[in-house]
């Protein structure tokens, strides 16, 4: 079982140095330290600030900010993991566009808010360069509690019981920590080995670490449930949708259709070598209109793919991913087709065949293909892969089964304030309760779930969701 | 313009300090456009050392104070007063102003004479230097002592033919004492203020005062954008008192077009610069001189006799205040940003005025407008004065109510001490 001591060098051992995600440069680049303080000067220090109200995790920003204009670098990083113990992916991963920057009093004031994010990124990276440790295990509780999957929700939980005293072990499906935030951040936000490094980090407090323990498969929930005082899951949201699409079922065709998430997975920890294959497309078209599509696209191009297609059921305005992304993925050349849907897929010349089809969005919001009187020729485009990102399945069929788990709309249910399900030793956050949110959401619900765990197995809580 | 007899074509001069060290650097003064030049001191030869400067900074911004420990010109006299008539040889219209310190009459006789054969338009005394020349009993020592300056005063206004200013030193404790013993032994004109006696900053990782030599440091002079409030105060004090009689010669932060009509609505004929050209050079006196212009323009003011001393009438004591005055803070929402630094400012520093407002505006995280119970608020400005959004705050007038209606502090003095004497 890895421990703080060998989380290092395990860690190393299962990332080859030729990993593909290191074609990637941030798209955000680094503040360096005079940059850092320049920018911290800026900062008018804003009473009840609106970046900490946007910020699901409340950090102090104009706080932190003030102790990197006075030099107290260390003291910023405090802050910051104090409140958001996953400062560092945060800092990387948040679309800060929309929330603590997107707020910014100097916005409104001069157009140019403070750059928050990358703010937080050199007060935690300079922390953890000079190797400070800053939070200690709490007084030993002899309690013990089980976290299932090892993503920001549940290394938040974890980080916090632990705090608390409680001793935590988390059981995570694959061999590499961190969930999401290793395998899932589009690789121009953050690099695997960011998170794994912060999970060095966060870990050293004394988390506890199962690999290759998967729910349904080589652990039971019931056992869990037997043997710790209380459950966390965190295992977020389950594998790529594949929607109906004409010629899907073909096993040539699904050999060059992908699940998103999984795409994306593989670009960050796989090697160069591995993934040879994406030097030699041409065309790749995207299906979805959320962020990860967008990410997907935007990696897409950055990796040299020389036409990117994002196919998108319903109009512009209608899209879920972010402006600001969406602005990003047009600028460096990703196509957007929006109001079409592959109807066929099939193979012609060692490439796919894509038929797409017109889309209008109805009175009552349902998604309609137009009359074929209505509609233009259907669009025909070839392309050497199609990347599905068109939503992930949940974990309801695994767990839906289990006294006082419930699902609704796709979500676990659980108490809002507290985590709890409707099992009293059950609690759960991050993605699998939210239907897919931010690290940063994910960071916020693991701490607050944390302490509902802790009232409840000291005995102050006992009633479930609500 | 004429100040004190002596002509300059702008009321810009810079100040005797670095910038002003060789001829070669004032004829590019006078070139840029400065309208005189005062020479960095000349005396007995001294050494100086290294380091001489250190700063203090204000956020991102440079030099918001600026100090010095180095000494007068470390230069030969010959080769100073070589390149005085070369100056003014090449710019006989600018003005030319030599800074002397020496200690004993005959010293003074001496150097005066020389100056004036260099073709100076002016001897300024320089009586305020606080670090160094004082340990030796020139610079600030003489500027301290009323008497002193007066004989030594008296001494270069024997000897010389051109006009005679003395720079003060701002630390003693009221400049009027030094000004009138000056106007009395019949100095022409004073420039103020020479450098504050201060401690710059303290290296925390080497536990010595800057700037540091060798391990150790010593107090310097203090100039700079920071120094100007002190500086005004005590060139309107003079001009209170003397009114036109007694030139000044404003120095102290001098940056801006705007720092300058300050000075001169307080009194100051020319003003003196150093910090602003030792941060950004000669260059700035087109700014300066343009600035100037423009609001000379927009006021109708034909020329700087128009507007200097404009101010010193309204320049009164706190008892001559009008208490039945009465201002509050006036808040504009559209103009408000949201940061709230007025309401804890205004909690912690205030009278507790302003509160959150529960409201948000349209983003579900910026605050509304801070709220004003206008019964509590003081109108002392504090609100207005922190708040970086512009028009977001101004302050108004209400009527005021209270017994003292049509008075000032004084007049409720003198009739309180009227019936007490019935």
């Amino acid at each position: 079982m890895p421990t703080k001591e060998t989380l290092a060098d395990l860690l190393s051992q299962k990332r080859p140095e030729d990993r593909l995600e290191n074609k990637f440069s941030d798209f955000k680049k680094p503040l360096n330290h005079t940059e850092a303080e320049i920018e911290a000067h800026r900062c008018i220090n804003c009473y009840d600030a609106p970046c900490t109200h946007a910020c699901p995790t409340s950090i102090d920003i104009p706080k932190f900010i003030r102790r990197i204009a006075s030099g107290d670098v260390t003291g910023a990083a405090g802050t910051i993991l104090e409140s958001n113990i996953l400062g560092l992916s945060c800092a990387h991963a948040c679309p800060t566009e929309v929330l603590c920057e997107g707020v910014c009093v100097l916005k409104t004031l001069s157009k140019t808010p403070i750059m928050i994010g990358r703010l937080q990124r050199y007060a935690v990276e300079q922390a953890y360069e000079k190797g400070t440790r800053f939070f200690h295990a709490g007084k030993p509780t002899g309690k013990h509690v089980a976290l299932v999957g090892s993503g920001p929700a549940s290394l938040s939980c974890a980080h916090e019981l632990k705090r608390l005293g409680h001793d935590v072990t988390i059981f995570e499906k694959s061999s590499l920590p961190g969930g999401l935030n290793t395998q899932g951040i589009a690789p121009y936000k953050m690099k695997a080995d960011v998170s794994l490094r912060e999970i060095e980090h966060t870990a050293s407090i004394g988390l506890t670490f199962e690999y290759e323990k998967e729910l349904g498969k080589n652990l039971s929930l019931q056992e869990l449930v037997d043997k710790y005082d209380a459950v966390f899951l965190g295992m977020g949201l389950g594998a790529d949708n594949s929607p109906k699409i004409a010629g899907l079922d073909s096993p040539q065709i699904q050999a060059r259709t992908h699940g998103v998430v999984d795409f994306i997975s593989k670009l960050k920890t796989k090697t160069q070598k591995d993934m040879e294959w994406l030097q030699n497309c041409h065309t790749v078209i995207v299906v979805g209109g959320g962020n990860t599509a967008l990410d997907a696209c935007r990696e897409l191009k950055a990796l040299g793919v020389p036409r990117v297609i994002l196919s998108y059921r319903r109009s512009m305005d209608e899209m879920p991913g972010y402006t600001h992304e969406l602005l990003h993925a047009r600028q460096e050349g990703v196509e957007c087709f929006f109001n079409t849907l592959p109807v066929r897929i099939a193979m012609a010349d060692q490439a796919l065949k894509v038929t797409l089809g017109k889309t209008a969005t109805a009175a009552n919001g349902q998604v309609t293909f137009l009359p074929v009187s209505q509609a233009e020729e259907p669009e025909t485009l070839h392309a050497d892969i199609v990347l599905l990102a068109t939503g992930q399945s949940t974990h309801e069929k695994i767990l839906a089964g289990f006294p006082g788990l419930k699902f609704e709309k796709n979500r676990l249910v659980v108490n809002h304030e507290t985590g709890q399900t409707g099992h009293l030793k059950i609690f759960a956050g991050g993605d699998l309760t939210n239907g897919g949110m931010e690290v940063v959401n994910a960071v916020a619900e693991g701490k607050k779930t944390a302490i509902g765990i802790h009232k409840a197995i000291e005995g102050e809580l006992s009633n479930g969701a609500k | 313009m004429n100040f004190a007899g002596i002509y300059s074509p702008n009321p810009f001069w810079l100040a005797s300090a670095p910038p002003t060290n060789t001829g070669e650097q004032v004829e590019r003064a006078f070139e840029a456009g400065w309208g005189g030049a005062v020479w960095k001191t000349i005396g007995r030869p001294i050494q100086n050392v290294t380091s001489r400067f250190g700063a203090i900074d204000f956020a991102n911004k440079k030099l918001m104070g600026f100090n010095n420990i180095e000494l007068i010109s470390d230069r030969p006299t010959e080769t100073n007063l070589r390149e005085m008539v070369e100056v003014k040889k090449r710019y006989p219209k600018h003005a030319l102003i030599a800074s002397l310190m020496v200690e004993t009459k005959e010293e003074w006789r001496e150097l005066i004479k020389q100056v004036e054969d260099a073709g100076c338009d002016g001897i300024e005394l320089n009586f305020g230097c606080p670090h160094g020349m004082c340990e030796r009993g020139m610079g600030s020592a003489v500027g301290q002592e009323p008497n002193i300056l007066e004989m030594i005063t008296g001494w270069a206004k024997e000897y010389a033919r051109i006009p005679v200013i003395v720079k003060l030193t701002p630390n003693i404790t009221d400049i009027t004492i030094p000004a009138e013993a000056a106007r009395s032994s019949g100095a022409d004109a004073v420039s103020l203020i020479n450098t504050i006696k201060s401690i710059i900053s303290v290296d925390v990782n080497s536990f010595a005062p800057t700037p540091t030599v060798n391990g150790k440091g010593t107090n310097g002079g203090y100039c700079g954008p920071a120094v100007k409030p002190i500086a005004m105060h005590m060139v309107g004090a003079i001009a209170r008192k003397h009114g036109k009689n007694l030139p000044i010669s404003g120095i102290g932060g001098v940056s801006t077009w705007k720092d300058a009509v300050e000075f001169m609505l307080l009194g100051a004929g020319t003003v003196q610069v150093c910090t602003a050209v030792m941060h950004y050079g000669y260059r700035i006196i087109d700014d300066l001189t343009h600035g100037m212009k423009a609001y000379m323009n927009e006021k109708g003011f034909t020329s700087v006799g128009d507007f200097i001393g404009k101010a010193v009438p309204n320049y009164t004591d706190w008892g001559s205040l009008d208490l039945t005055y009465a201002l509050i803070a006036d808040i504009h929402d559209e103009s408000c940003i949201g940061c709230n630094l007025c309401v804890v400012a205004c909690n912690d520093g205030g009278h507790q005025c302003l509160s959150l407002n529960p409201e948000y505006k349209a983003d579900g995280h910026t605050r509304k407008a801070p709220i004003l119970k206008e019964e509590e608020c003081v109108g002392c400005n504090l609100c207005k004065l922190i708040c970086p959004a512009p028009g977001a705050i101004s302050m108004k007038q209400i009527p005021y109510e209270k017994h003292y209606h049509g008075r000032t502090y004084r007049h409720g003095v003198m009739e309180m001490s009227h019936e007490l004497h019935q």
